[in-house]
């Protein structure tokens, strides 16, 4: 065995100075909270939580758990992240593709949107629409309907609910179409490889999405309706709208900043990404005879994706963590309601902190693994 | 030549004819929206709503459709068909644009300037339906500098303005001093500014001890020129440090400042700090100490010892995994926790500690991109010229990789700047901080938009000129290699 001093001590100094300086904590931890009468421990989690949230996706009150509560946080969380994620796409996808238009005004006006939002500070963004854009919203008695059926009011969006029957064979009808799809596609990429024949695919996937779902409302006896909010008097002042989805003005402020502020960042990554495919490789794609529609699928989105991926999906991580700054205007997200209120209500300092800091942590690396997975898969194979 | 004209198809040949009537088209259909947004006139008013809507955008449209011709031969002509007019799409969306800023321009300006109210400084003088930015000016003070008295503002002018000259000394040296710049913006600077800082602009009884320093690093730089090269290592490692302790301890300065009337600097606490100023503090401090950590962990994830690398790794993707809210949320409720208990830190430097652990788990990364992009080649010369580890990264490794980093430094200190904010989880107001107290003032409601708006203002000056220096240093730094 090679075993040499000179590589052990140094790891030996860093490894006793990490032990000895989370050791120092940890009896610090453990004195003060013995001196305060706070006892360690995660027992905490089932009792009654006796607090109130406003906005919650899953049934919820004081008499549920604390981890009922620490559930509703997270679920708020993951839906602010997902509808920002899908709007910053789209925006920075647009925006992206705007900045390498020939179009002298687009182009500015892109660069002009990327360059305002961009060097903004989120939570200032954040509280300007929701302390001030959102404030100048009018009352529920006095909002105009949005193609009659949305209400845009300072307490929030009011949209219309779907009503189904037979929710689940409409389901059912959707996941066999996604799976008939994969089936053809699979199908359809063998008989090219073995015949050299080509099936539109793309064709028989969009015939296929919308004729099944659809044969389900013929056949299947699923229907559809909605349930338009209406105003309704509470007192003599106050007004509220009744039925349907009502979205709160916190979540409104929260996905509009949140999506403006990352689509700059995604608007960017596209951009780097089709600029860093070669000219080259377009020019010799069409000279081997490729329509343009064929050059952009097979040449340059799958090489523009692989520079477009990696850090769009940091971005996508970082959207999460800034979603944390709900608590900034009291959006009960994970930070707000279990790091803000349960902490206030228990005391239990270091295990909701460390619970949430791990919550956060399981997110994230979940997803950079997943993400080094796939930059891994699609990276070049270099010899 | 008059040939015969055919309308859907514009061609040179009747290039006067066609260029005539598409932009008197053109002209109209802008004129419509000018009009409109400026005047408040509606030509189009005979026509049914949504006709009157779209007219100027079909008008337009005609205009520029006719209008483009390629090869006209008129220079102006083909340079506006090349960038707004390429296509029937293209050309929709350039009208749109153009009739969107034409739109949007008159309510900007009169909330901005034209209906605003400048003068005065009650609330009263804002009365019209622009910006009132005598708020603004009211709560100037307390935007820039937070709840700091305003008699003791100097001290925090007087820094800035130090701090600044001191830092652009770099610009004015001579080759003779350039190679002690390192040296000077690494180790001096920060420490003279961490001394102005937290000793000038805090005040009290630590400012004397920030006197005794400053005495004893006069002192004893004067003394040095009379030393021996030999012996000015260890000179400057003892003497200072000495001549402070005998400063502080036997000769007791502050009986003779009492003894002269001079008083000391009034005591300011952290929490009354605030505004931008702090928003500059904070910024500062949490450069200067993410960077050395940053480089460390950096360092220790490309370290050969597993375990060196594992704790580097471990440290790098903790910090990076969690959001900087809930880190400050640590620092706030859980740090204490974690302190013998008669230690007391600052909340401003928790705060500190919190955002430059944060920031150098990035800091590592970038470096770490900076050192992996360096060849194998620079490695192997310098090891094969019997340098060992600390002296081939000192003086080949590290001088590289970090001039090759400094745009991802810069971008990830922007992202520091615009984090800052985040401090009024641990109760410290920067100026969007003091934005949200003024807010609520019970003799200043409603001015939330203004308020929000200067704040904006502000960080993306900021912002954007630390971008483009950025960037700029980019371009520099691609064609040295």
């Amino acid at each position: 065995m090679n075993f040499k001093l000179k590589d052990i001590v140094p790891q030996l100094i860093t490894v006793t100075a990490v032990v000895l300086v989370f050791g120092f904590f940890t009896y610090n931890a453990q004195i003060n909270m013995e001196n305060r009468g706070i006892d360690f421990g995660y027992g905490f989690l089932s009792q009654e939580s006796s607090f109130d949230v406003q906005f919650s996706l899953i049934e919820y009150d004081g008499s549920h758990s604390y981890f009922r509560a620490y559930l509703v946080g997270l679920l708020n969380t993951i839906l602010v992240s997902v509808i920002g994620i899908i709007i910053a796409t789209i925006l920075g996808v647009i925006v992206g593709v705007a900045r390498l238009s020939p179009n002298y005004l687009i182009n500015k006006f892109a660069a002009f949107y990327v360059e305002f939002f961009r060097n903004i500070p989120l939570l200032l963004q954040i509280f300007f629409w929701y302390f001030a854009a959102l404030r100048a919203l009018p009352l529920p008695q006095d909002a105009e309907a949005i193609f009659g059926f949305f209400f845009l009011t300072i307490k929030g969006l009011y949209v219309p609910a779907f009503i189904w029957q037979n929710f689940s064979v409409f389901f059912y009808s959707i996941v066999a179409a996604i799976i008939a799809i994969i089936v053809i596609r699979i199908h359809a990429k063998r008989v090219q490889e073995n015949q050299g024949k080509q099936i539109p695919v793309f064709l028989i996937s969009i015939g296929l999405i919308f004729i099944l779902p659809l044969l389900s409302f013929i056949i299947g006896g699923v229907g559809i309706s909605f349930e338009v909010p209406v105003l309704k008097q509470l007192a003599t002042t106050s007004f509220i709208y009744e039925g349907g989805v009502s979205l709160p003005p916190e979540l409104i402020a929260l996905t509009l900043s949140l999506s403006l502020y990352t689509a700059t960042f995604i608007a960017e990554c596209v951009r780097a990404g089709i600029q860093g495919v070669g000219k080259g490789q377009k020019e010799a794609a069409a000279s081997i005879g490729l329509t343009p529609n064929q050059v952009l699928k097979l040449v340059i989105m799958p090489q523009a994706l692989r520079i477009i991926i990696p850090p769009t999906t940091n971005q996508y991580l970082n959207l999460t963590k800034n979603s944390s700054l709900a608590a900034a205007i009291a959006y009960p997200d994970l930070v707000l309601v279990f790091a803000g209120t349960a902490l206030m209500q228990t005391g239990k300092a270091i295990e909701i902190v460390s619970i949430t800091m791990f919550t956060y942590l399981t997110l994230s690396i979940s997803i950079s693994l997943l993400m080094n997975w796939y930059n891994k898969k699609i990276a070049i194979q270099e010899k | 030549m008059m040939s015969k004209i055919n309308f859907l198809r514009p061609d040179k040949n009747n290039l006067n004819t066609f260029l005539y009537l598409g932009s008197f088209l053109f002209f109209i259909g802008v004129l419509d929206v000018f009009i409109n947004s400026f005047f408040r006139l509606n030509l189009t008013g005979f026509l049914p709503g949504f006709l009157s809507f779209l007219f100027p955008l079909i008008l337009g449209f005609i205009g520029l459709y006719f209008i483009r011709i390629e090869f006209s031969g008129i220079k102006q002509l083909d340079l506006l068909n090349k960038h707004i007019n390429t296509n029937n799409f293209n050309a929709v969306l350039s009208l749109l644009i153009i009739f969107v800023i034409i739109k949007s321009l008159p309510p900007i300006l009169s909330w901005f300037v034209i209906d605003a109210s400048f003068a005065g400084d009650t609330k009263d003088v804002c009365t019209g339906s622009g910006a009132c930015w005598t708020y603004i000016k009211v709560w100037m003070r307390r935007f820039m500098y937070g709840m700091y008295p305003n008699a003791e503002q100097w001290r925090i002018n007087l820094s800035f303005i130090a701090l600044v000259l001191m830092g652009s000394v770099g610009y004015f040296a001579t080759d003779r001093f350039k190679k002690y710049l390192t040296l000077y913006y690494v180790v001096i600077y920060p420490l003279i500014a961490f001394l102005f800082i937290f000793f000038f602009i805090s005040g009290g009884p630590v400012f004397f001890d920030f006197s005794y320093g400053i005495i004893a690093a006069i002192l004893s730089i004067i003394l040095g020129f009379f030393i021996p090269a030999k012996y000015k290592f260890y000179y400057f490692l003892i003497v200072p440090l000495a001549l402070y302790i005998t400063l502080k301890y036997f000769i007791f300065f502050e009986e003779y400042i009492e003894l002269g009337k001079l008083d000391g600097l009034n005591w300011v606490e952290t929490g009354a700090w605030g505004g931008l100023s702090l928003t500059f503090i904070i910024s500062f401090f949490c450069l200067i100490f993410c960077f050395p950590i940053g480089m460390a962990f950096a360092l220790g994830r490309r370290s050969n010892f597993p375990l060196i690398r594992y704790i580097s790794v471990g440290f790098i993707e903790f910090w990076r995994g969690v959001p900087l809210i809930t880190v400050l949320f640590m620092s706030a409720v859980m740090f204490p926790m974690f302190l013998p208990e008669d230690f007391f830190i600052d909340k401003l430097v928790r705060a500190i500690i919190a955002i430059s652990l944060f920031e150098a788990a990035y800091v590592a990364e970038v470096i770490r991109g900076g050192l992996q992009a360096l060849p194998r080649g620079q490695y192997e010369a310098a090891k094969s010229l019997g340098m060992g580890y600390w002296k081939m990264h000192i003086f080949v490794i590290l001088p590289q990789a970090l001039k090759l980093v400094i745009p991802g430094i810069a971008n990830t200190f922007l992202a520091l700047v615009k984090d800052t904010p985040l401090i009024f989880v641990v109760g410290l107001l920067e100026i969007v901080g003091m934005l949200n107290l003024a807010k609520t003032n019970p003799k200043w409601l409603g001015f939330a938009m203004e308020g929000y708006v200067f704040a904006a203002i502000i960080f993306w000056i900021i912002c954007y000129a630390m971008s483009k220096y950025s960037y700029n240093l980019e371009q520099k730094y691609k064609t040295d290699r």
